[in-house]
């Protein structure tokens, strides 16, 4: 899949100037609230016709303002969950689910309509209206009501932002089971970098209505001056369960060794997404030898960036990049640059998924 | 019925019912129309419209009955041109008394269309389109389900204000016994005959009784369209 966008909007005072392609297949659209993410969304979905520009998803154009071109939304086949879901009220759950089915050319059969509802475990849920809905239960009708519709693309305008906390994390397995398993491409917008680090394979980065910067998940989340300064900084890397070991602990391989993790309920061979964050870095310049902390990874400083009494050291592990964020004070008292071999203390590892 | 009512009684609530439904049916669909128009468009002069549109509501309705009788009237040019091509007469007819009374309760019908229109969520609409429905699509699974309790609203108070409308009907249509004497016109007339109170205390009571009814059954059908 292909996504192609070349917008030129005015929106009162606000310019929205973003040109991105991206490849894979989920990508987020990242950056900070009023960024201009929605109105890009808007305009992929058919919502909003841009001043200028030029839309293609796969080849096929959608928008192109030079050859007069506009497809309407509703023969777009480009889904949308949107923050607030947007149940229709005077239908039934199912009623909800089947409306885009009912209305799609390449109809999907009755089992993947079984799927869909297993896979978001709506079927208790069926016959009961949307009003009776709790904002977890709204988001995953949402969610299979734009899946049913077999859209050739998915976009996901910060379907999470509107939950508190422990409904967003009852949500993001269901997201994460989708972005495994589906071969649909997405495009996930989000202020979060934890949902980006869990879900997206490629980040674009907006900013006050500009593209910031683009590419891999892995890449882009380890520089600052990247992701337009949204906290926190971290590395995503992807592990592999190496072996569940007796002493509680379990080992995950990486492109640069291995990272040692309390005991994972995964099976061995199983790939998950690890997050270490640049605060939960400590360098050293000698090998620690007595030291409670389990993971130390020997790298080598890539680069340097310094934020006022900070600065971000970047690392190269194998073929792994890390971040880690120290003071301006420690890096001249360890003599840090760019080619020099440290080894990165992993105070703490967060599994995502 | 016939019991109760004396063979005259019956023939004006008959006429009353008639023309009141007529006249609300009929205009519904041009109501909703026009407050689709005035909910989700904007343009030029539309201050003008939603004027003109509400003018049936502010002007006497006996002025109402006259500009329909200069228009419709025999000798009116839109009168003159359906009698000639069309055979149609509206005046001395009870079809004019529903064309009066459609007049006078469009804009009842306009406004409280136009309200539920404005409170639904164009942000449904949206979502509809995403999901492949087209405009006439949205139109009748989503604007009109969600508009359904203010349309019921609208067509009960426009009903019960035209059960009441006079002044238009007896102006452009004259107090016909069976072809345009509705119950307003009937109490008026019992009333200038001589010793016809005790007939206008009747006809008065149905009217009560009638409203009554009308008012309890519209109030139930719009809970039951707002239930979810």
């Amino acid at each position: 899949m292909s996504l192609e966008v070349r917008i030129n909007h005015r929106l009162g005072g606000f310019a929205l100037a973003a040109e991105f392609s991206t490849g894979g297949r989920v990508t987020a659209l990242f950056g900070p609230s009023g960024a201009g993410k929605s109105s890009i969304v808007r305009a992929v979905a058919g919502l909003l016709r841009p001043d200028e520009g030029r839309i293609a998803v796969d080849g096929a154009v959608l928008v192109d303002t030079a050859a007069h071109l506009f497809v309407r939304a509703e023969q777009r086949r480009v889904a949308v969950v949107f923050q607030d879901a947007r149940l229709f009220p005077h239908m039934s759950v199912q009623q909800n689910l089947l409306f885009g089915w009912r209305r799609s050319s390449a109809k999907a059969d009755a089992s993947t309509i079984a799927r869909v509802v297993d896979l978001l475990a709506l079927g208790g849920l069926l016959h009961r209206s949307p009003r009776r809905l709790s904002g977890g239960e709204k988001s995953r009708v949402a969610l299979g009501r734009a899946l049913l519709s077999s859209p050739a693309m998915l976009l996901l305008d910060e379907p999470l932002a509107a939950l508190d906390a422990a409904r967003r994390n009852e949500i993001l397995p269901y997201l994460e089971t989708l972005a495994r398993q589906t071969q649909l491409p997405m495009l996930y917008v989000s202020h979060s970098v934890e949902e980006v680090a869990r879900l997206a394979d490629s980040v674009v980065v907006i900013d006050n209505g500009r593209i910031r910067a683009q590419g891999s998940v892995f890449d882009l989340l380890t520089d600052v001056d990247q992701i337009a300064g949204v906290p926190p900084l971290g590395a995503v890397i992807e592990a592999t369960v190496a072996e569940h070991r007796g002493d509680g602990l379990t080992r995950l391989s990486f492109d640069g060794g291995s990272l040692f993790v309390r005991r994972l309920a995964q099976a061995a061979g199983g790939r998950l997404r690890v997050r270490l964050r640049a605060e939960d870095i400590m360098l050293a310049c000698e090998e620690p030898r007595a030291i409670s902390a389990n993971n130390v990874l020997t790298s080598m400083v890539d680069a340097i960036r310094r934020h006022g009494d900070d600065v971000d050291v970047q690392l190269r592990c194998g073929g792994t990049r890390l971040v880690a964020r120290i003071t301006h004070a420690s890096q001249e008292r360890l003599g840090l640059e760019p080619g020099r071999a440290v080894f990165a203390i992993v105070k703490s590892v967060t599994v995502e998924r | 019925m016939t019991d109760f009512l004396t063979s005259a009684e019956a023939e004006a609530l008959r006429l009353s019912l008639l023309v009141s439904g007529t006249a609300v049916l009929c205009a519904l669909p041009l109501a909703f129309l026009v407050a689709l128009g005035l909910a989700r468009t904007r343009f030029a002069g539309k201050a003008v419209v939603d004027g003109i549109v509400h003018l049936p509501l502010v002007l006497p309705p006996v002025a109402v009955g006259y500009l329909l009788l200069v228009v419709f009237g025999a000798r009116g040019s839109i009168g003159a041109w359906l009698d000639l091509h069309l055979g149609i007469r509206l005046v001395f007819s009870w079809t004019g008394a529903a064309l009066a009374s459609a007049l006078i309760t469009f804009p009842l019908q306009v406004r409280a269309i136009r309200l539920s229109l404005e409170g639904g969520d164009e942000a449904l609409g949206e979502a509809a389109r995403t999901l492949g429905a087209g405009r006439l699509d949205r139109l009748f699974n989503i604007t009109v389900p969600l508009a359904l309790p203010g349309i019921l609203s609208g067509i009960l108070t426009a009903f019960a204000a035209s059960l009441g409308e006079f002044g238009a009907i007896i102006t452009f249509v004259s107090n016909i016994p069976g072809e345009t004497q509705t119950l307003p016109l009937a109490i008026y007339a019992a009333l200038q005959a001589p010793g016809g109170e005790v007939e206008a205390a009747r006809l008065c009571a149905l009217s009560v009784i009638l409203a009554l009814v009308v008012m309890t059954a519209g109030e139930a059908a719009r809970r039951a369209a707002a239930r979810p």
